[in-house]
């Protein structure tokens, strides 16, 4: 193949995955590539479409990017592809090709019964069918899921978050057919049960029956019973979309599907099939791993590699219902021979099957489900020796780390990506130390991610040292360093380097050690030694500007403030000539001040009723708050209330990193809480709370943590996530990167803040009461000291000539830094341009 | 090459003014200086941060790198060692020293003029 017009057809997971790979090696561009869309909207990730339902939005969804090499055409699905004019037509026009790639997927099945075009019943394959299943599930009670597959139990999930009482028909004798056996199936059963999800094993749905207003109101079952569903979804399978190539008189698979070879190639030269419409040598598969593979090898083909289909690997691993299930290999043990080792315990409710070849010493397959920690092990060594004894494979707590040192080099560690154990170690001998490197390297853990504790054992296997020392001075992290201060009642950053450091500290610990210091509420961040480690912003309790003046930001809690306290605001900015600007955080930023004056203007700001906002400070920000129900047409709680009493709550609580909040008082969300580290959104009945969210360099939305709580409910709970942050999270890291790195994420802190698995909350409550109790104004207690105050001088041996460095000139009619101005006249004042270090690009 | 500097000491406060690790900026013939007190030394820098162009060297945190006395810039926190003035995260640039002494409970600075 040399190149020239390449059209793709079809943008899912696997089209889009198709040409991200083939652009990134056609380093000639030998491809000029049109994609045809059938969706009015690019590729996206589906799945992990269900997370719709969670408030994930579909820009979040979204793995389209933009590339200047590739046409995308969304809306213009193909009609037909004319093979001896090598031209495929769209309602559009017509696109010539000299490759054709046929990424169309595949549709729901949806079985031949009467009723299937009533309204009320759905699909689950787009995030048009699921924005349809939301608002259809309006006002309605009941709802069923015709098929107990993967698919089939996340509908029932999504159905159930709806609020619809949901049951669940599948016509095979247990859940999950295809990949669970019958104890596997039993023990699922269990947990969906328990959720409240109806189970009607062994029977088909012979019809659907409507109800007065015409939508689906009833399924009869061949059982004779019957399923009141006001609404329903169909998840009985797939059938790849073959249409196109059917028309053009390509074979089909036997059971459909493009017919291609082991090379992804259909019967015309010119033409291929990647996903789940390709039938690779008669098989359609229906996962997206055994889909990227394909990709990757027409890829590969069209830029003159040789790649083949490496064989399809179907393992699964997935969190259904809250259940973790997992399969892969010979689930089934239908290998001639093979023998079953099986592990059920009641008191975990976890059920786990290995199959081992006759002489028990080759791993062939397995079934987990509710403990699937072992998973990315015995995935991997599905093919190869067993890397421990099957019981110790299994034992829940699983002691499975040793076993990745047994793996062999071709096993699979990523089967999203298709990456072997042989080279993630050539990564780390590479250089890649850490797992963010390795992820970078080889695409490793970029997709589900459950390969991520393999990878870091990985690179533990690989002797390479994962470092958590803070800096040169202390061998502990944060974490430790915090643990170190907290049960040893070190109060001094003297005494913690003596006795846990070396050297004399450094911009990266002393702020550090204060911080923790200050968290654990050891006194003023002024107050002898501590002041000497605080950052220039923490020890004039201001922010220091790039011209070397300050601004001030007073507290505005929820951002109320009265016109009295407005008019002081607007009265010391223009008697001290500063500049004024809102912030985000709904306060005004007063700007240009110096560092003798600081204190002239917080006596006013104090006296008038203000405190610190901590602007400066890794600690609490501002409680950002919409209007209300108060005033609001459409609120239905008091946001303005709620955010008041956070913030008072949490003024002054230093932490690793800052902490921003807001409240919302109805779901149109207008104080934009889920970009928050926590965040509160008004229910009818009460609060959500949705933690981790982050504005700024990566943006995040805040993962829904809790719902409908009471305000007396609400509190601890952000008590101890606060808490629980302060004491265990890295220097400088936001919140939404604490839960991303934290192992077992939103599920562990759940259970350490919700279910007290660590029996920590006691400790956290305390702190917490320490430190609202404790809280005072740190402007106040300055102003309130003359040793404090000494700091606040321009010259040591001339306090009262103002910094002459420090001009203004002025811009839309507000002071603004002079740039360039000459500073005061002495000695040799030359600037010298110097290169900035400009951040490194990865590529 | 001038010679290193012909001008006077001038005596700036008590040393006791001077927490350790802190600095604190001082007018000396019309040049701001930062000076510090670490390890039992004093040190007198240009108050002038060389790469960020605002005068703030006196309000950055004072530490040490593999045995060498440091001083990090608050602005955009390059460190530099404190006895020689030479940047160690970017290749040339330097912060101009001056000298700084005790006498008699008094610091005292010369400005040092380099061409």
């Amino acid at each position: 193949m040399s190149g020239g017009d390449l059209v793709v057809i079809g943008n899912g997971m696997v089209g889009q995955r198709f040409v991200e790979a083939l652009r990134a090696r056609d380093h000639d561009r030998r491809w000029r590539v049109t994609v045809l869309a059938e969706e009015p909207r690019p590729a996206y990730d589906r799945v992990r479409l269900s997370a719709f339902f969670d408030g994930v939005s579909a820009e979040e969804l979204n793995l389209h990017t933009p590339d200047d090499g590739v046409t995308l055409r969304l809306g213009e699905p193909a009609t037909g592809v004319d093979r001896a004019r090598r031209v495929v037509t769209t309602a559009a026009g017509e696109h010539p090709y000299d490759a054709l790639v046929l990424a169309t997927g595949s549709s729901a099945f949806v079985p031949p019964v009467d009723g299937t075009d009533l309204p009320g019943v759905f699909v689950y394959r787009t995030l048009d069918d699921l924005a349809a299943i939301r608002a259809h599930a309006a006002g309605r009670r009941t709802g069923a899921v015709i098929g107990g597959g993967l698919l089939g139990l996340e509908a029932a999930n999504a159905l159930r978050l709806l609020g619809l009482a949901t049951s669940v028909v599948e016509f095979a004798p247990r859940l999950m057919p295809v990949q669970v056996d019958e104890a596997g199936g039993a023990m699922l059963r269990r947990y969906v049960e328990e959720l409240g999800v109806t189970t009607h094993l062994g029977v088909a749905t012979t019809a659907l029956r409507p109800g007065p207003d015409g939508a689906v109101a009833a399924l009869e079952l061949s059982d004779g019973g019957t399923v009141d569903a006001d609404l329903v979804v169909v998840a009985a399978g797939i059938r790849p979309r073959d249409e196109l190539a059917r028309t053009a008189g390509l074979a089909v698979g036997p059971r459909g599907g493009v017919l291609v070879d082991a090379t992804c190639r259909t019967e015309d030269e010119w033409i291929w099939a990647v996903g789940e419409c390709a039938a690779v040598d008669g098989t359609c598969h229906g996962l997206v791993a055994p889909g990227y593979a394909t990709a990757e090898v027409v890829a590969d083909r069209l830029l003159g590699g040789a790649a083949t289909f490496p064989g399809a690997d179907t393992a699964t691993k997935l969190k259904l219902l809250g259940v973790d299930v997992a399969s892969f290999g010979d689930a089934h043990g239908t290998t001639p021979g093979c023998l079953d080792v099986t592990f059920t315990d009641p008191a975990t409710r976890s059920y786990a099957k290995l199959v081992l070849s006759d002489d028990a010493r080759t791993l062939l397959g397995g079934v987990l489900v509710g403990d699937a920690t072992a998973y990315p092990t015995l995935r991997a060594s599905v093919g190869g020796p067993l890397p421990a004894p099957p019981l110790a494979l299994l034992a829940p707590a699983g002691e499975t780390g040793g076993g990745v040192a047994a793996l062999p080099g071709a096993a699979q560690v990523c089967s999203c990506n298709a990456v072997t154990r042989e080279q993630i170690d050539a990564a780390i001998a590479d250089g890649c130390a850490d797992v963010p490197a390795l992820k970078a390297c080889t695409r490793a853990g970029t997709s589900c991610g459950s390969c991520v504790p393999m990878l870091k054992q990985l690179l533990d296997a690989a002797g390479v040292q994962q470092s958590t020392a803070l800096c040169e001075h202390f061998d502990a992290s944060r974490q430790e360093l915090f643990e170190i201060v907290q049960v040893r009642g070190i109060r001094t950053f003297s005494q913690l380097i003596a006795e846990h450091g070396r050297g004399r500290g450094c911009d990266i610990c002393k702020p550090v050690v204060a911080s923790i210091l200050a968290s654990l509420g050891t006194g003023h961040v002024l107050d002898g030694e501590q002041a000497s480690l605080q950052d220039t912003n923490d020890h004039f309790l201001a922010n220091l500007q790039r011209d070397g003046s300050y601004s001030v930001v007073p507290r505005i809690p929820g951002g109320e403030i009265t016109p009295e306290k407005l008019i002081v605001i607007g009265e010391v900015a223009r008697d001290f000539g500063l500049y004024t600007k809102i912030t985000g955080g709904q306060r005004i930023d007063l700007f240009g001040a110096r560092v003798d004056q600081l204190p002239q203007i917080w006596r006013r700001l104090v006296d008038a009723g203000f405190e610190s906002g901590h602007a400066y400070g890794k600690a609490l920000r501002t409680v950002k708050s919409c209007v209300g129900e108060t005033w609001c047409r459409y609120g239905v709680q008091d946001s303005v209330g709620l955010a008041i009493a956070l913030e008072l709550r949490y003024r002054g609580l230093r932490a690793p990193h800052k902490i921003k909040s807001a409240v919302s008082g109805c779901a149109r969300e207008c104080a934009e809480a889920r970009s928050k580290d926590f965040g509160i959104i008004a229910t009818e009945t009460g609060w959500n709370l949705y933690v981790g969210g982050n504005g700024g360099f990566r943006p995040r939305h805040a993962d829904l943590f809790a719902t409908d709580l009471s305000t007396e409910a609400l509190i601890p709970l952000i008590d101890r996530f606060l808490m629980y942050y302060i004491r265990t999270a890295d220097r400088l890291q936001r919140t939404a990167a604490w839960i991303e790195a934290m192992e077992g994420g939103l599920d562990h802190l759940r259970a350490v803040i919700v279910d007290d698995s660590l029996g920590l909350c006691a400790d956290l409550d305390a702190a917490m009461a320490r430190h609202v109790a404790s809280y005072s104004d740190e402007w106040r207690d300055v102003l309130d000291d003359p040793d404090r105050l000494r700091r606040f001088t321009s010259f040591v041996n001339a306090p009262d000539v103002p910094d002459p460095s420090i001009t203004f000139a002025v811009e839309r009619g507000q002071p603004v830094p002079a740039r360039g101005a000459p500073p005061a006249a002495g000695a040799d004042r030359r600037r010298q341009p110097v290169a900035l270090g400009l951040p490194e690009v990865r590529r | 090459m001038n010679p290193t500097s012909t001008l006077d000491w001038t005596a700036v406060c008590p040393l006791d003014r001077l927490d350790p690790d802190r600095g604190v900026a001082a007018l000396v013939d019309g040049v701001q200086v930062a000076l510090f007190r670490t390890g039992g030394e004093l040190y007198a820098v240009d108050n002038l941060d060389p790469v960020g162009g605002a005068y703030v060297m006196s309000r950055g945190i004072v530490g040490s790198r593999g045995g060498v006395p440091t001083l990090a810039s608050p602005l955009h926190k390059q460190v530099y060692d404190l006895r020689t003035g030479r940047c160690l995260d970017l290749p040339e640039v330097t912060l101009r020293r001056h000298r700084a002494r005790c006498r008699d409970g008094m610091v005292e600075v010369r400005l040092r003029q380099e061409e």
